[in-house]
C-alpha cells in the first residue's frame, strides 16, 4: 500500500492514469445502463397509480442525484483549487459543470415529461422545481464565468468561487419537498429508513444510479485529459505526447 | 409477440411521455461523451501544428548562417 496516490495530482501523472481509467469506465457505465434500462423499461410491473408513466423514474431520479452530486464535487475541488491552487482541481471543477449541466438539464425534461400527464402541466414554480432550475443556471453561470477569461487558471479560479457560493443551493434542492408544500413528490428512497418503492422498481433505479456514476467519472476523466493538453500546452510532455517528431 | 411490442411500445398510453424522456438522456449522455473525443482531436491538431511551425522555424534560423557565413556574427531576425 506505499503508492503515493497525491502523484497523480500532477497533470503529467494524472493523464495516462486518466487514460487507462476511462475507458473501463464507460464500458462499465455503458453495460450497467444497458442492464439498468432493460430491467426498468421490460421486467419492473407498472405502477398502480401511475401505470407505465412512473417509468421515467428511471432516468429522472439518478440524473437529479447526479445533479446534486456532481455540484458538490464541483464545489469541493473549487475549494481546493481556489485555496491551494492545485491545477488538477481547477481541472476538475471545471470540466464537472457541463456534466453537471447536461444532467441537470435531463432532470429538467424528463420531469417536465412526467409532470405532464401526472400533474397535468409541465411547469410549476414550486420550490423543487425552482431549485433545480436555478442549479441549472448555477451550472451555466460557473461555465460562463471560466470562459470570460482570456486567462484559463484566472478563469477557473473566478468561477471557483461562484462554484463555492452556489453549493448552498444543493441542500435546498434536496430538502425542497420537506421545508415547503410542493407539488413534486417526497423522496421515494430511503437510505437510512424504508424506502417507499417496491423491490422489483427500487432494483433498476440503483442500477442506473450507478451508471451515471461511472459515466460521470468517465467522461470527467476525458475531459481533464483534453483539457490537461491544452493547459500544460507549452510542457515538454505534452510536446512528447502530440509531436514526437520536433520536440527537442 | 407483435402484440407485446406494441403494447411495449405503447406504454400504457404514456408512450408520448416516457420515450421523449429516454431519447432526451441517451441523447444528451451521447452527445457528453463526444464533446471530450472532438475537443481532443482539436487540441493536439492546433497544438502539434504550432510546433511543428516553431521546429521549422528554429531550423530556418539554424540553417541561416551557413547559407551565408558573413551574417553569421549578427544574426539577423527575419520578418
Amino acid at each position: 500500500m506505499a503508492i503515493n496516490i497525491w502523484k497523480y495530482a500532477s497533470p503529467q501523472a494524472f493523464f495516462p492514469l486518466a487514460g487507462k481509467l476511462a475507458p473501463w469506465f464507460l464500458a462499465l457505465a455503458g453495460v450497467l445502463g444497458a442492464v439498468g434500462l432493460y430491467i426498468g423499461l421490460l421486467v419492473a410491473p407498472s405502477d398502480f397509480q401511475q401505470g407505465d408513466a412512473y417509468r421515467i423514474i428511471f432516468i429522472h431520479v439518478p440524473s437529479a442525484w447526479m445533479s446534486m452530486f456532481i455540484y458538490f464535487v464541483m464545489g469541493v475541488a473549487s475549494v481546493v483549487a481556489v485555496v491551494w491552487r492545485i491545477k488538477l482541481a481547477e481541472v476538475v471543477a471545471m470540466q464537472s459543470a457541463p456534466i453537471g449541466a447536461a444532467f441537470t438539464c435531463i432532470t429538467l425534461v424528463s420531469g417536465s415529461l412526467w409532470g405532464k400527464p401526472m400533474w397535468g402541466t409541465w411547469w410549476t414554480w414550486d420550490a423543487r422545481l425552482t431549485s433545480e432550475l436555478v442549479l441549472l443556471f448555477l451550472y451555466l453561470g460557473v461555465i460562463g464565468l471560466y470562459h470570460a477569461f482570456e486567462d484559463r487558471r484566472q478563469g477557473a479560479r473566478a468561477a471557483g468561487f461562484l462554484a463555492i457560493i452556489g453549493v448552498i443551493n444543493v441542500p435546498i434542492v434536496h430538502f425542497s419537498v420537506n421545508w415547503w408544500n410542493t407539488l413534486h413528490q417526497g423522496s421515494t428512497i430511503n437510505f437510512f429508513g424504508t424506502s417507499k418503492i417496491a423491490a422489483d422498481m427500487l432494483w433498476p433505479l440503483l442500477v442506473l444510479t450507478l451508471a451515471t456514476k461511472l459515466y460521470y467519472v468517465a467522461s470527467l476523466c476525458r475531459r481533464a485529459r483534453a483539457d490537461l493538453l491544452a493547459l500544460e500546452g507549452n510542457k515538454a510532455w505534452v510536446h512528447e505526447l502530440v509531436a514526437p517528431e520536433v520536440a527537442p | 409477440m407483435t402484440g407485446s411490442w406494441q403494447a411495449f411500445l405503447a406504454m400504457g398510453g404514456y408512450a408520448a411521455y416516457v420515450w421523449p424522456a429516454y431519447a432526451v438522456f441517451l441523447a444528451v449522455l451521447l452527445g457528453d461523451s463526444l464533446v471530450p473525443t472532438l475537443h481532443r482531436r482539436r487540441i493536439v491538431r492546433e497544438l502539434r501544428a504550432q510546433l511543428v511551425r516553431q521546429a521549422a522555424r528554429q531550423e530556418a534560423a539554424r540553417a541561416a548562417p551557413a547559407v551565408e557565413p558573413g551574417a553569421a556574427a549578427a544574426p539577423s531576425r527575419s520578418p
